[in-house]
């Protein structure tokens, strides 16, 4: 306790009679409203003791008496949350592609919860908005390998390419430079005529040599004029539009002619997306600029 | 403490004193002279001002059906705000910048005209703590009775005075929330929701916050908002010059003051103010003002305008048979001329500066009215999607992807046709809307509504040849043939 509180001529009050360097103090208590505000708040913080969880002990904690938690608070978010989509994923269980797409409410919702499931499942190889990369076809445009449907891209989505589920799309592009090897330059050739077919070939000559190498091995499946065959996932090489696109495009048709690579897809019932989330997966590609 | 030694310090001699910038908060008990021009004109003017908050929610405009038909209404959660025949959608706040900027200008117009008369009769600072003060000396008393009062002990018949005043206060304040409230929803039905319990959480709270101020604000800060919290009160006396009519001493005419000796009686006015000046020092210009100040210091800042010191001064000028207006509104010209016996000096209201200040709240006046007038009735956003920015089709094709919003500020459906400009060969589509690859796209906007459309804009490779290209959207109103022409890009790869 200071003994030699002072008053001050200024205002007319007492100090606290503490002083540093010749700096004092007003003595100035808090308001009784503050003081009982205060007090308040204590009373308030022993009933929170009692009621939620707050003070260790020695093997846990004081649960609080009303059971609360945040992590039970957090499940039950996301149940309600659950159950409010429910019964959009109910209708659109029941409902065709084609209804979801007339529907302006489930398609609004297929199109949203596409886009979230899209963004976690899909984007990492398919890039985001669908915009592909190299070996990883652009689901934008307007060139598919396996079809561009709602149809065909649930299909695709549901058993996937080239894995191990059975039902999943199968198809194998032969080694021409194993068992009956092209030359170089026939494979130059072969090459320049591919180029020339979306007429971005610079070498008329060559690509006139290679006709015949296409009509021979490459037509059956890649079609005669390159328009590609869904059916066995050939893409089309007159679009203009390479899977494998690269600064050098001979290149990479020599590449890919002499070892060829073949995409894989995983089947996504598989990875555990049930039927109503790969309908609107559907939806929300076939929304992406080239849904046929 | 009881024990503590207490000293006291001596003050410094007054030429080693500094000017103090603490200020002991001292409370103001304004005496309440229900008489005189002002006085009256300050009642004439709350009645007005609290008609209008309370009723003006009340007034009906019809805007057609499934439209609000409060005339004045900020519907928040619908983004609108209607203002009779006027609706405004969120993104033309700037009529409210206009608004404003006209508010300001007519405070520095009326400011350089007559003082703060803003501050005196019309502020709602004012107008409320006017209403709670009268309040509180039907209840406890004037002046010197309110202070008896305060330093009184706790008796039952305080508390209850004390709690008749706070109650009176809290319906008041409870029925200022409550107005507030109606302009934010519609007032019939809120009102009903409010009174049956039945409104939303937010509601209450609003409410609860708006009654919140007047009961702190004109309750219990009053004059310390003026002085301590208002900004206006710092600046406006920038607004003025000598020719500004305020509220002042005419010192040249009080001065030397004094008090009235004893022997008054059957003496003339003009005999006993021989030799000296008019102010009888009554202080009652002092008791009245609600800032607590005295006026014969000259033009500060706690002043507000109010002049019931005029009304004041002017009643005890009666009494003594002497002029009125020892207090009056007067500028400071005048005063020196009539110090130096010129009398027939007349107030300049036009100057330079009312002109430029009436001039410009013209001009904004006139753009406003201008702009509103031939206000847009519609408008378009366009968003280029940015994954993918750009995809390649077949045939050596590029497509862009949009996002086109159209708002339709009418109330009836809008048709629009959208075409496009800058880039050749450049076709479009809208997913939902059949057909592919057209020149024109006709789209509908329902009635007071935004329209959000998917496009994409296809066009050959060759018409592209750097990596951005100038594409202009342009959106004609078919109904009423206005054209909204919007800059926009159109992505490729460039020359490979």
């Amino acid at each position: 306790m200071a003994t030699n509180a002072e008053k001050d001529p200024v205002t007319g009050q007492y100090t606290t009679g503490h002083e540093w360097d010749g700096i004092k103090e007003l003595n100035t208590p808090l308001p009784r409203w503050w003081m009982g505000v205060f007090y308040a708040t204590i009373i308030w913080a022993i009933g929170y003791w009692v009621l939620y969880p707050s003070w260790p002990t020695l093997n846990g904690y004081w649960a609080g008496t009303l059971g609360w938690h945040s992590r039970s608070q957090v499940v039950q978010d996301i149940e309600q949350a659950k159950s409010a989509k429910a019964v959009y994923l109910a209708k659109i269980q029941e409902a065709s592609l084609e209804d979801i797409v007339k529907d302006k409410d489930l398609l609004n919702f297929a199109l949203a919860g596409g886009r979230s499931v899209f963004n976690e499942n899909c984007a990492a190889c398919h890039g985001v908005g669908g915009v592909g990369a190299y070996g990883f076809p652009s689901l934008a445009d307007d060139q598919w390998l396996w079809g561009g449907t709602l149809d065909d891209v649930r299909t695709t989505i549901t058993y996937g390419i080239r894995n191990s589920n059975p039902n999943s799309r199968q198809s194998e592009m032969p080694q021409w430079g194993g068992g009956d090897p092209l030359s170089d330059e026939e494979l130059n050739n072969l090459a320049e005529y591919v180029l020339s077919l979306s007429k971005s070939s610079s070498d008329q000559a060559a690509a006139q040599k290679g006709l015949p190498i296409f009509a021979e091995r490459c037509s059956p499946c890649h079609g005669e004029a390159g328009e590609g065959s869904q059916a066995v996932g050939a893409p089309a090489l007159a679009a203009g539009i390479w899977l494998y696109k690269g600064k050098n495009q001979k290149a990479e048709i020599i590449s890919q002619v002499k070892n060829p690579k073949g995409g894989v897809m995983p089947s996504w019932t598989d990875r555990g997306l049930d039927e109503a989330t790969i309908k609107t997966l559907a939806v929300y590609v076939h929304s992406l600029g080239g849904g046929k | 403490m009881s024990s503590a030694k207490q000293t006291v310090l001596e003050p410094p001699p007054p030429s080693q004193r500094k000017v103090s910038l603490y200020a002991v908060h001292e409370k103001a008990y304004p005496r309440f002279l229900n008489k005189g021009t002002f006085r009256r004109l300050k009642w004439l003017v709350m009645a007005v001002l609290l008609g209008i908050f309370w009723i003006m929610p009340w007034v009906r405009w019809n805007r057609g059906l499934g439209a609000p038909d409060q005339a004045i209404l900020l519907d928040l959660p619908g983004r609108r705000a209607y203002f009779f025949a006027i609706e405004i959608w969120p993104q033309e706040v700037y009529y409210l910048t206009g608004l404003l900027i006209i508010a300001a200008l007519s405070l520095f117009f009326i400011s350089a005209l007559l003082g703060r008369v803003w501050c005196g009769f019309t502020c709602f600072q004012t107008v409320w703590t006017d209403l709670y003060v009268w309040i509180e000396q039907k209840f406890e008393g004037d002046r010197n009775r309110r202070m008896q009062l305060d330093k009184a002990p706790w008796t039952s018949g305080k508390i209850l005075r004390k709690a008749g005043k706070h109650a009176c206060w809290i319906v008041i304040s409870l029925l200022s929330g409550w107005g507030m409230v109606l302009y934010f929803d519609n007032a019939p039905s809120v009102t009903r929701d409010l009174l049956t319990g039945q409104a939303s959480i937010n509601v209450y709270g609003f409410m609860a916050l708006f009654s919140v101020f007047p009961y702190l604000l004109a309750g219990f800060a009053r004059e310390q908002v003026c002085i301590y919290m208002c900004p206006y009160s710092r600046f406006q006396s920038a607004m003025f010059d000598e020719h500004s009519l305020i509220v002042s001493y005419e010192g040249w005419r009080g001065e030397p003051r004094g008090k009235l000796g004893g022997a008054v009686q059957g003496r003339e006015a003009a005999q006993i103010f021989e030799g000296r000046g008019h102010c009888v020092d009554c202080k009652l210009c002092v008791q009245v003002c609600p800032t607590g100040i005295d006026i014969r210091n000259g033009s500060q800042l706690a002043c507000i305008g109010c002049a019931l010191c005029v009304d004041a001064c002017d009643s005890v000028m009666d009494r003594l048979g002497l002029p009125r207006g020892l207090i009056s509104y007067d500028s400071s010209f005048n005063q020196m001329a009539r110090s130096r016996g010129d009398t027939s000096v007349k107030t300049r209201l036009w100057r330079p500066r009312t002109f430029i200040y009436l001039g410009m709240i013209c001009l904004v006046g006139a753009v406003m009215v201008y702009s509103l007038s031939t206000r847009k009735t519609f408008d378009a956003n366009v968003l280029h999607e940015r994954s993918p920015v750009y995809v390649e089709l077949s045939g050596n094709r590029i497509r862009n992807g949009y996002t086109l919003k159209i708002l339709n500020m009418v109330r009836q459906e809008g048709h629009f046709r959208l075409s496009l400009e800058g880039v050749a060969g450049a076709t479009m589509s809208v997913i939902g809307i059949d057909g592919d690859g057209r020149s024109t796209i006709d789209l509908t906007t329902g009635a007071d509504e935004v329209g959000t459309y998917r496009l994409f804009v296809t066009a050959p490779k060759g018409s592209v040849t750097t990596k951005k290209a100038d594409l202009t959207m342009v959106l004609t109103n078919l109904d009423t043939g206005r054209i909204i022409r919007h800059q926009n890009m159109f992505a490729g790869p460039g020359q490979e």
